[in-house]
């Protein structure tokens, strides 16, 4: 399954109601590196789909939730366990850097 | 292993995409290494995928924004089928051709790649203070993307540390988000181009901290780790320390050329810029490896604009070209140069 979306509304629900790791992708419209990784992403989704879901965020029109988390720079990667933040990757990078960083999630 | 190309071009900013178009065209089947995506300009796109708006790329009398420009260059080569691959090079062997390159475990017995050119189109990235704690507050307050990052700092105070037109641009394109925007230059005049200047000094939400240095990031331990506050400044003519607060601190003090991945294969100046129009050929991209070819910032510290990055690009394709013809490994230069 390819990334999915979350707003500030639906947030909350998302997150808490996962089984699995959830990788939140904070990312905006103008974010060049944010477009980069969004392919790598969508492919993690697939690959990995069962073990980590993936849902993209975009600051622009959320900003609550990325106040909420202090994100201060995308792309942004936070990935929740059972509802809490459980780590924060910031800068985009590619796939086999990424599958490293997730690795204790999958 | 796969087949010996005709061409690797390693990089994938307007230098390695023109040359990617050129060689393209002409039938070379170009395999072009981009890299992979990352935060600083040592990335698919180079320095282009951080800006926004590029005003003086011509074609674009409204101008164009960096990344969409990018795109469009992309797929311009891929229409001519360049063979684009989203890879980073961790190693090169440039003393035995064809000229080996690798992917990937750089202890690897074999090559990833072989080629009889090489073009080497690898660019610059920003250059950091290097002080402590540095590279943890990148993304805690500490920037050197102020299009990616500016957002986050609404109605903050900002500093951008640097004199060019980077950092002119920068500082400009931040107030559109802070409430004052500190400029913090070692020397007491800009080296920013007069244009850039003129729209600095009219912006009343940019001032300027003349003659001052950065001595240390001043930032809070939380949870979540660090977080910037400010930095410790030190006047170069009163020789008093201060502190300077802000929400985020942007860092845009010139670049250096990505090129460790060549040091000791091809000729550098002092300052890791590669040594193009090598003695003995009438070639302008050649180095000193016969059969390497360089374009765009990878080589030049002076124009470094992205027009004359895609011009040099452009040369490049046509001296592998050339070279590969006189080497007989094609039976003619299919690109037109003469009208």
């Amino acid at each position: 399954m390819a990334a999915t979306t979350v707003t500030d509304a639906t947030f909350d629900e998302v997150i808490g109601s996962a089984d699995e790791a959830v990788i939140v992708d904070f990312w905006a419209e103008w974010c060049g590196p944010c477009k980069m990784i969004a392919p790598v992403l969508d492919e993690i989704a697939a690959e990995q789909a069962g073990k980590v879901k993936v849902v993209k965020l975009n600051v622009d029109e959320n900003q609550d939730t990325a106040r909420r988390f202090d994100v201060m720079s995308i792309p942004t990667l936070i990935v929740f366990k059972d509802g809490q933040p459980a780590k924060k990757m910031i800068g985009a990078k590619g796939k086999g850097a990424l599958l490293e960083d997730l690795a204790e999630f999958l | 292993m796969s087949d010996v190309r005709d061409v690797i071009i390693i990089g994938s900013g307007p230098a390695g995409l023109t040359a990617a178009i050129y060689t393209a065209r002409a039938s070379l089947d170009p395999l072009v290494i981009e890299g992979e995506p990352s935060s600083t300009s040592d990335q698919p796109g180079g320095q282009l995928m951080l800006t926004t708006e590029v005003e003086n790329f011509p074609g674009f009398p409204e101008g164009v924004m960096g990344p969409e420009l990018m795109s469009s260059m992309r797929e311009q080569a891929l229409r001519f089928g360049a063979d684009i691959r989203t890879e980073k090079v961790t190693k090169v062997d440039l003393s035995a051709r064809p000229f080996s390159v690798w992917i990937g475990d750089p202890e690897a017995a074999e090559p990833t790649y072989q080629a009889k050119t090489v073009i080497v189109s690898t660019g610059a990235q920003s250059l950091m203070l290097n002080l402590p704690r540095e590279n943890e507050l990148i993304g805690h307050g500490l920037s050197t993307c102020a299009t990616c990052d500016g957002f986050f700092f609404r109605d903050q105070e900002i500093v951008v540390v640097g004199g060019g037109d980077s950092a002119i641009e920068e500082a400009t394109f931040l107030t559109k988000f802070a409430s004052k925007v500190t400029i913090v230059h070692r020397r007491d005049e800009l080296r920013a181009s007069k244009i850039m200047q003129d729209r600095a000094f009219k912006n009343d939400k940019i001032e300027f901290l003349w003659d001052t240095t950065v001595e240390e990031y001043l930032f809070d331990e939380g949870p979540l780790g660090a977080k910037l506050r400010g930095l410790r400044v030190h006047n170069v003519k009163t020789g008093e320390d201060s502190e300077l607060l802000a929400g985020g601190v942007f860092i845009a003090i010139g670049h250096r050329p990505n090129t460790d991945l060549f040091k000791g294969q091809l000729a550098m100046e002092d300052n890791g810029y590669l040594i193009t129009g090598a003695a003995g050929t009438e070639m302008e991209s050649a180095t000193d490896v016969d059969g390497v070819f360089a374009c765009g910032d990878v080589q030049d510290h002076t124009y470094r604009q992205a027009i004359t990055a895609a011009g040099s690009g452009c040369m490049a394709a046509i001296d592998a070209e050339r070279w590969l013809e006189a080497h007989d490994d094609i039976d003619q230069v299919r690109t037109e140069t003469t009208w």
